[in-house]
């Protein structure tokens, strides 16, 4: 489904990204895992078409989307949950999840976009209650819930979430990640950027490891949560120095 | 059968995509990791992330088994020995051997593999698999062990030797499938022929040939004494054992296993990249292998690579049945002779073994080819014109296929001796 070849990108001075080969296959869960500025964000941010590549091809269904305009890639599928959530905090929830159809409300019938609201409110049964609320006087675990919501009303494909266990409770993280496997079985493909290794491994097909702006490791979850590198630097397993 | 159908069947672009994603990961990782790497880049100065293609890559030097004796034992390791669970080693057949590592995850990828190998050629969970490689340093006999029993396969680990216990096992414990080299089967068979041996009352019904070139010929003539159904795999001890590839059901061409290995088939003189279609050496590098990854690795062994779709439905690019070693090359007035040429023609003949030993000289500046061939029993004691009537069809039969003319000179059974327990199948004299 989505294609990212050898792609180069700059944020000033700084290659973020150093020939960033990724796919992401149609119903499958991906994620890209790494550490704190190895250039998770970019990488979202560049296939949103949010930030410019200096190098490289982005392929989303046979069509190179590098260099269109966000709003052109959001309308052809790719919707992005932003890293921190990004919410309209002064809009109630209800307000939220409708602007997030903004691409498709005057082209479609006003019952789908609330049929797509329903189907939310299925996903994430606290924002039905909390619909006429603040989106900003919500919990962590909620404004993620509307962020996400508010993403999927523009009915993507491809679903990029960026760390959306970022600064929440264990118990609200395992919330999230369900709802998240529940995307994938009703026909959304993930691609999933993530610091909490552990969340992410458990409901990904497959992933990789992005290090200083390089692809360092690919493979099918099992082997990732098998690699050495992978439980120390990420699962936090640590072990006694044996022989070097 | 087809054991991995997602990655045994995926479209050419897919495969593109993922050898991209993990060429550019190895290299990132050996770039990091392994020194000896390193220093190639440097010396290069590019670094990894200036590779934006498979066909950049071909810039990238060879790797040769002398490097990996240079640095014997651990020096091209890419992981610390703690995250390395099995070590197995090359036959050094020609020199001083090498060392491979195996993390949890290569063993994993490995068992994969074979398995894919094992299922090609027709092994199901209902059969009872014998393993007569040797159980050891080698990797073949442990790596098809592991793909046999993924697949639920019954293993006997009957290692090398012994044949009159092998044959045994074989009748009693009802085996169904022969892991083996095909010359070892061929001595099962001729084995069982002198015990007078009925080998239609085994249960016998695969044959999975590995270890060692497997001319068509032979194959053939294993299957019609065996009454089996043989396929040929192919592996690189240095590269991971067996599971490069195989063969499948309509056995034309072996399988490469392209999601964990990139092919090239370069020229081994001017070591220019070859197209597809084109006979020349193999070269190898590997996509997932954490402990010891290699990066164009110079198999020696020749063949051609074949991109056509097969009726099978994998889509992995076919390589030819190894033709022979490029070590092996005569090069005698501008043709390419390959002792697996030879041999298969020596198969055929009436009144000759394959066994031979090819002898290419310099007379007068004008270069010969003399092929030594030891006759059979039978004809040994046959009157002189009888043998040179032999010696003359064996003469214009390789004429024909090889292209050049070739000095026959027939000697008696059991009379090329073996150096170090391998026959020396080619002297090239004008070397000196």
């Amino acid at each position: 489904m989505l294609r990212v070849e050898s792609v180069t990108a700059f944020y000033g001075a700084i290659q973020a990204l150093r020939n960033v080969s990724i796919h992401v296959s149609a119903g499958e869960i991906a994620t890209l895992l790494g550490a704190n500025g190895a250039g998770k964000t970019t990488l979202m941010k560049v296939i949103s078409g949010i930030h410019p590549l200096t190098k490289g091809r982005l392929l989303f269904g046979g069509q190179n989307i590098a260099g269109l305009p966000g709003e052109r890639i959001l309308r052809l599928g790719i919707g992005q949950v932003p890293e921190g959530r990004q919410i309209f905090a002064p809009l109630t929830v209800m307000d939220n999840l409708t602007l997030g159809a903004y691409v498709r409300f005057k082209r479609e019938e006003k019952n789908e976009v609330l049929r797509d609201l329903q189907a939310i409110f299925e996903l994430f049964p606290v924002l039905k209650e909390r619909q006429k609320q603040r989106a900003g006087t919500l919990s962590g675990g909620e404004q993620q819930m509307v962020a996400i919501g508010r993403t999927l009303m523009a009915r993507p494909k491809l679903l990029l979430l960026d760390e959306p266990s970022m600064g929440l409770a264990p118990r609200v993280v395992t919330d999230i990640f369900k709802a998240i496997q529940t995307l994938r079985t009703r026909g959304t493909t993930i691609f999933l950027v993530e610091q909490n290794a552990k969340a992410a491994l458990k409901v990904a097909d497959r992933g990789y490891i992005i290090e200083t702006g390089r692809i360092i490791l690919e493979g099918e979850t099992e082997n990732l949560l098998n690699n050495k590198e992978v439980q120390r630097a990420y699962l936090g397993k640590e072990y006694r120095e044996v022989w070097e | 059968m087809i054991w991995d159908r997602r990655h045994e069947c995926m479209e050419r672009e897919e495969i593109e995509q993922l050898q991209l994603e993990r060429l550019q990961s190895t290299l990132n990782r050996v770039h990091r990791n392994v020194s000896f790497y390193k220093n190639r880049f440097d010396l290069l100065k590019v670094l990894p992330e200036e590779i934006q293609s498979v066909k950049d890559f071909s810039q990238f030097p060879f790797t040769a088994k002398e490097d990996l004796r240079v640095s014997y034992p651990y020096g091209m390791f890419a992981l610390p020995l703690r995250e390395v669970v099995r070590l197995h080693s090359s036959s050094g057949v020609t020199g001083k051997p090498t060392v491979t590592g195996y993390t949890r995850n290569d063993l994993a990828h490995w068992g994969q593999l074979t398995a894919r190998v094992l299922t090609a050629g027709g092994v199901t969970k209902d059969d009872v698999v014998q393993i007569t490689f040797k159980y050891g340093l080698f990797t073949g006999a442990f790596g098809l062990h592991h793909g046999a029993e993924l697949i639920g396969a019954s293993v006997i680990p009957m290692s090398t030797g012994n044949t009159s216990k092998q044959v045994l096992i074989m009748q009693d414990y009802k085996t169904t499938a022969l892991v083996s080299t095909p010359s070892y089967a061929l001595l099962l068979a001729r084995y069982m022929g002198t015990q007078g041996i009925d080998s239609k009352s085994l249960s016998l019904k695969l044959g999975l040939f590995g270890g060692e070139p497997c001319p068509e010929s032979l194959r053939r003539e294993v299957e019609e004494r065996l009454f089996i159904s043989a396929t040929d795999n192919y592996g690189v001890s240095e590269v991971m054992g067996p599971g490069v590839s195989a063969e499948c059901e309509f056995k034309n061409g072996l399988h490469i296993n392209e999601d964990h290995f990139i092919p090239e088939i370069v020229d081994p003189q001017t070591l220019q990249v070859l197209p597809p279609g084109a006979e020349g050496e193999l070269v190898l590098t590997t996509l997932s292998r954490e402990a010891f990854p290699l990066i164009r690795y110079r198999t020696r062994d020749i063949t051609s690579l074949d991109y056509a779709p097969c009726p099978c439905g994998r889509t992995l690019a076919r390589m030819k049945k190894v033709l022979g070693r490029s070590d092996d090359i005569i090069i005698i007035k501008g043709v390419n002779v390959f002792p697996s040429q030879v041999e298969s023609i020596l198969m055929e003949m009436e009144g000759v073994e394959p066994r031979y030993q090819i002898i290419a000289d310099r007379v007068e500046g004008v270069d010969t080819l003399e092929v030594k061939v030891e006759m059979n029993e039978r004809v040994f004691s046959d009157e002189i014109k009888n043998l040179q009537n032999i010696a003359s069809q064996v003469e214009r039969k390789l004429r024909e296929i090889v292209g050049v003319s070739v000095k026959v000179k027939l000697v008696a059974p059991e009379s090329l001796q073996p150096t170090d327990g391998k026959l020396v199948k080619v002297i090239d004299r004008r070397k000196k």
